[in-house]
């Protein structure tokens, strides 16, 4: 049964130093206010799993917090690079980056392999590319009925998987929907699960599209921290903060902007309530970023 | 597709309106197709407002038969949710969409293609040290494999058009020029450009040179490619955007430059 609990002490009792940490969310519901607190807690030598490692991981590399990423797709959506992971792997800087890269299906299969407790996933895909010779946990795989040749990737089971959702019961039942990315698999593979929430309501009533609901026995820790989710959004909550996707690209594309961003936002904020305060006073014209 | 143009009438639009608006017309009213973020998905949109009101478009976000109001940021964007037919998750709609062959058009764009069309996402320079460390795959490489056939879309300049790629991330024709004599999809169909369009030579899977859109000298295609660039023998002349078509895409820009820049917090 889920613990419903705060946001610090969750990640306090659960994320360690050396972990293999999921936080997924594809472009919806990114765990950001989780992202902030594992900086400010200041684990180190984290395995970082993440399709899209997006601003969250941007900043967690920037920060010192990883070790490794094993992701698909390392980009600002729509805007460019993220300049904090680039630094890492072209400069090591703030430290080494050691990388593990695949493809979106394949970064997909991998969780689903997770959690249908298989050792591999199966899929069509890898052929012809460079990316086998470079990933390891990338093979192939003969189909004993045709013949086939496929590709084969390892199972995915992160120590820790962290969500961000829009709803939670009091029993510890989470509600998520709209776009809900690889969060279903990501959680089912992991070990421990901290999932975020909105907002914590006597009872799930579906509310949107392609509604997932994970049951509390599967989720250790439930956090209610409403809009943890920011920049990204949550349907039905909060829109994505387009504009702050775009300003990312000159907070993070200079080192000293970036270490006064995390100064301020991150470690200069005890949680995600004065984080919020902080983005709305800046919004207000109270000193920007930059 | 022909039409003689002077190489001194100066257009009422720019190369990036004539690529987009030329990229927008490879899709057929009806299509099923999967779109990369970016320059894809403005040029898909813009089929949807225009000749093709049925193009059904699916981003690897899980969005199906999506109908946005302005262009996504990101292939995530709330906009594409609440206008999809369905929302599936992302593993659900590589394997059962993409994989399982519902697929009619992959739409891509790389930072890097060389002439088997062969596209590159991951690194400039050597794996190990990257001089640029790009995105990488993404979705790509599973898209340029499984959809019946795939458009690229990219700006064309000497350092994106290589003889070689520095890094194979999804799989055009293969280094060699013949990959897909082994596979259920067509491979790419056409590479549009801001100067013209290339298709590959039935023979040798080669990009050629297959139509210039108006007011640009091949002297310059060639130029900037970076291998020597087979010309067709009948090159046509791209036909210039119409008005009603360059009046959506501005259209389209502006609604979704202002819903990009207006972002207001949910509650304060």
């Amino acid at each position: 049964m889920a613990e419903i609990t705060t946001l610090a002490e969750a990640v306090g009792e659960l994320i360690h130093d050396g972990d293999v940490v999921a936080m997924e969310g594809f472009t919806h519901l990114i765990p950001f206010a989780a992202g902030h607190e594992v900086i400010r807690q200041r684990r180190r030598d984290l395995t970082l799993c993440r399709l899209t490692p997006d601003l969250i991981y941007d900043q967690l590399i920037g920060a010192g917090c990883a070790r490794k990423l094993i992701f698909s797709w390392g980009g600002n959506p729509g805007v460019g690079s993220l300049h904090r992971f680039r630094d890492a792997v072209e400069n090591g800087s703030p430290r080494s980056l050691e990388i593990e890269e695949h493809s979106h299906a394949g970064m997909a299969a991998r969780y689903a392999a997770g959690a249908a407790g298989l050792p591999l996933g199966v899929l069509r895909a890898y052929a012809g590319t460079d990316l086998p010779a470079q990933t390891k946990s990338i093979s192939t795989i003969t189909c004993p009925f045709t013949g086939e040749e496929l590709a084969a990737v390892a199972a995915l089971r992160p120590n820790v998987t962290v969500i961000h959702a829009q709803q939670a019961d009091r029993k510890g039942n989470v509600a998520l929907w709209g776009i809900t990315g690889v969060q279903k698999e990501a959680v089912l593979a992991a070990g421990a699960v901290i999932i975020t929430v909105e907002e914590v309501v006597d009872e799930l009533v579906p509310r949107g599209p392609n509604q997932v609901v994970l049951p509390s026995f599967v989720v250790t820790a439930v956090a209610p921290v409403p809009q943890g989710c920011h920049p990204s959004y949550a349907m039905g909550y909060s829109s994505r903060d387009n504009r702050f996707y775009l300003e990312w690209d000159g907070i993070s594309g200079d080192r000293q902007v970036f270490d006064e961003w995390l100064r301020r936002f991150v470690y200069g904020t005890s949680d995600h309530v004065e984080y919020m305060e902080l983005v709305h006073k800046t919004r207000a014209g109270m000193g920007g970023y930059d | 597709m022909t039409r003689t143009v002077s190489a001194t009438e100066t257009p009422s639009y720019s190369s990036d309106e004539m690529m987009t608006v030329t990229a927008g017309r490879q899709l057929r009213d009806g299509a099923v197709c999967f779109v990369g973020i970016g320059l894809p998905s403005e040029a898909a949109n813009l089929a949807r407002l225009t000749h093709a009101p049925n193009l059904v478009l699916i981003y690897e976000s899980g969005t199906i038969g999506t109908t946005p109001r302005v262009l996504p940021l990101s292939i995530g964007d709330g906009e594409l949710a609440e206008t999809a037919v369905s929302v599936v998750g992302v593993p659900e709609v590589f394997s059962y969409w993409l994989q399982g062959g519902r697929i009619d058009v992959g739409f891509l764009s790389a930072a890097q293609i060389d002439k088997y069309a062969n596209l590159n996402s991951t690194v400039i320079g050597p794996y190990g040290r990257p001089r640029v460390r790009l995105p990488g795959a993404g979705g790509a490489p599973e898209i340029a494999s499984a959809a019946g056939e795939v458009l690229v879309m990219l700006r064309h300049q000497r350092r994106t058009f290589v003889e070689r790629v520095d890094f194979l991330t999804s799989v055009g024709f293969g280094r060699n020029g013949g990959s897909w004599s082994r596979s259920a999809s067509a491979g790419p169909a056409a590479v549009i450009t801001n100067l013209g369009v290339l298709r590959p030579d039935p023979d040798t899977n080669e990009l050629m040179l297959s139509s210039i859109h108006p007011g640009v000298e091949v002297s310059k295609v060639l130029e900037e490619t970076g291998w020597t660039l087979k010309v067709a023998d009948e090159l046509a002349v791209t036909e210039p955007p119409t008005d009603l078509e360059l009046w959506t895409l501005r259209d389209l820009q502006r609604r979704t430059r202002e819903a990009h820049q207006s972002w207001k917090p949910a509650s304060v």
